[in-house]
């Protein structure tokens, strides 16, 4: 588990350290002499190269802990927070997008619709879910679900984890771009609380596409942004290699979004990411989506449609001299 | 001034700035236009029909009856939330742009008249920053729709826009959600929104409010699409099918309802508001009128 772990390029100290615990662990079986000593003192140098890692990450190392291989995606958290998760499949229209997934499920005893971007986690399913990247299906497909949410008046729980909606030529002759704006206006509009957490990548447009929602939860490590690092690189810095610099510069961490009012809460992770302790981020994440739920439940829709009104109205930094308002 | 069976042509690769010089070229039949005469025609070729870009100010002029234009929020000025520093700083960014384009925001909005019709109007002018949608350009953008709400009439977007603007970072994206829920106050009060999509319209811009028209009008030869056609060919590995996110193409595809040359657009806004405005106020006015006469 610990070696897969440390896949990161940032994470080679604590990769080397673990090989050395490994191989001391190894010998000390093989020999039959005592090591624990010298094992011991690796296990410290480890937990302080952890302290010393994971405390002081970088913007642009915590994008790559928001798209570690091993980080739970959608599917993990429905298993170990919800019950009874019935996949409901198609836009029915043209596909089934799996990259965009949804479902009824009961939530602490209660039904609610989730609607999520669902990543692959081997080379076959990668695929097959697109790497994340839904197209225009996906997102006619959470409208339906969402209209269907309102219907029955189920709370909405969305989960963001995408690179982006996927550019494809297929993509555009069916006019991902209507579909991403279609929901960013009906989501406004729905008669039901709706909550989105990004849990992973949030990419631009892609993002949003399922995240106009009255709360806006994030995960720590997770990033949310108008463009990707490398992309902005490429276009700004003429260099895709300057992400690093491009993701400080976008600001695009958890608790910079918390202070420019575009998400909720900031829900903590396990020291070095969710996937070190899926389990402890699961009951976080359970923790928040039960508290900001039980706060939209006494609205009524009028009031649930104004606070979702002007959360994101006020969202933007602009000048006007008070004086021409 | 009109034309028979113009051949339109998609430009990708030229920044569209206004043409320098007395003389201009027109890239699609070659010909050379007085620059004047093509200014008169509200920068349409008159023979090819090819359509060079236009500015937010001249496109108002000769889009609303005359006179009847008032800007709102001229004074929305775009601000550095982020501190962002790429090459350059924004902040000496937003300076070039103002002084390039003369203009204090990438959209100019206001009340005006069309045939008579009172709507409220936003153009976008792809000098500044490249028509992107900043916190600023959303606020003014949003505000035009909640006036036209406020004053029950139809509201009018020209699009021109690179995408959501990179230096306001997340706030940008978000401008994207407050447009398009604004736009569902305009729906839910039954008024009309006519989207004009102009070359290019791409990115953020094209994934909120520019594809949320009641009618969508695309002017010839427009480049419109979510993704650059370069982004695509370097993901998908594959070649693009001609004119490939054209105007044409879409019309094609069913997103945008008609194709109008810009010098025929006044025109035809009066017609379709005439329909989906115009009869819906007189029915509104005519029982107050019954009991007098």
């Amino acid at each position: 588990m610990e070696k897969t772990t440390y896949v990161l390029e940032f994470e080679k100290p604590l990769r080397e350290l673990t090989r050395n615990l490994d191989e001391l662990r190894q010998q000390s079986l093989e020999t039959n002499v005592n090591l624990s000593e010298q094992i011991s003192a690796i296990e410290k140098k480890i937990e302080a190269a952890k302290r010393e890692i994971y405390s002081n990450l970088t913007p642009w190392q915590r994008v790559q802990i928001a798209r570690h291989p091993r980080r739970p995606y959608a599917l993990d958290y429905i298993g170990m927070i919800f019950e009874g998760f019935q996949e409901l499949h198609g836009d029915r229209q043209f596909n089934d997008d799996r990259a965009l997934i949804g479902g009824t499920a009961f939530f602490g005893g209660e039904a609610v619709m989730i609607i999520a971007q669902q990543k692959g986690r081997e080379t076959k399913e990668k695929i097959s879910r697109n790497f994340g990247m839904p197209q225009p299906e996906g997102y006619r497909k959470a409208l339906r679900l969402a209209r269907m949410a309102e219907k029955f008046h189920l709370p909405l729980i969305t989960f963001i984890d995408t690179p982006g909606a996927y550019p494809g030529i297929g993509s555009e002759e069916r006019h991902v771009s209507e579909a991403i704006a279609v929901n960013l206006r009906e989501f406004a509009m729905l008669r039901v609380p709706s909550i989105s957490v990004v849990i992973g990548e949030g990419g631009s447009g892609g993002a949003l596409g399922i995240g106009v929602t009255n709360r806006v939860l994030i995960f720590e490590n997770s990033y949310y942004s108008v463009i990707s690092p490398e992309g902005c690189a490429a276009i700004l810095w003429k260099d895709a290699a300057a992400a690093s610099k491009a993701a400080s510069a976008l600001k695009l961490n958890a608790e910079t979004l918390e202070s420019l009012g575009v998400v909720d809460e900031v829900i903590a992770e396990p020291f070095g990411g969710a996937h070190h302790n899926p389990s402890q981020a699961a009951e976080a994440l359970r923790y928040s989506l039960q508290k900001h739920l039980n706060d939209l439940r006494g609205l009524d829709d009028e009031s649930l449609l104004s606070a979702r009104y002007d959360r994101f109205r006020k969202l933007g930094v602009y000048d006007e001299p008070v004086a021409a308002r | 001034m009109h034309f028979d069976k113009p051949t339109y042509s998609v430009r990708r690769t030229k920044k569209k700035n206004i043409p320098e010089g007395l003389w201009v070229k027109c890239p699609s039949s070659g010909e050379s236009v007085f620059k004047k005469e093509l200014e008169a025609n509200q920068m349409v070729v008159p023979k090819s029909g090819y359509h060079f870009s236009i500015g937010a100010r001249e496109r108002i002029a000769f889009l609303v009856d005359p006179d009847s234009f008032q800007e709102t929020d001229a004074k929305v000025r775009s601000a550095d939330p982020l501190g962002f520093v790429d090459a350059q700083p924004y902040t000496t960014r937003l300076k070039r742009y103002e002084k390039d384009s003369g203009l204090p925001e990438a959209v100019i909005c206001g009340i005006g008249r069309i045939h008579g019709i009172e709507v409220t109007l936003a153009v976008m002018d792809f000098r500044f920053c490249g028509g992107t949608l900043g916190s600023a350009t959303g606020e003014k953008i949003t505000r035009a729709i909640e006036l036209a709400v406020a004053l029950k009439a139809p509201c009018i977007i020209y699009s021109t826009s690179g995408g959501a603007r990179m230096q306001e970072g997340i706030l940008s994206l978000m401008q994207m959600a407050k447009t398009s829920a604004a736009l569902g106050r305009l729906a839910a009060a039954g008024l009309p929104f006519i989207s004009v999509l102009t070359n290019p319209t791409t990115g953020g811009v094209s994934a909120s409010y520019a594809t949320l028209g009641d009618v969508i009008i695309a002017e010839p030869g427009a480049l419109i699409g979510f993704a650059g056609p370069r982004v695509i060919k370097e993901t998908t590995k594959q070649t693009l099918p001609a004119g490939f996110q054209s105007a044409e193409f879409l019309l094609k595809h069913g997103l945008v309802d008609q194709i109008v040359s810009r010098l025929e657009q006044r025109d035809r806004l009066r017609d379709i508001l005439s329909a989906l405005h115009l009869r819906k106020k007189q029915e509104a006015v005519q029982p107050q009128l019954a009991p007098s006469s």
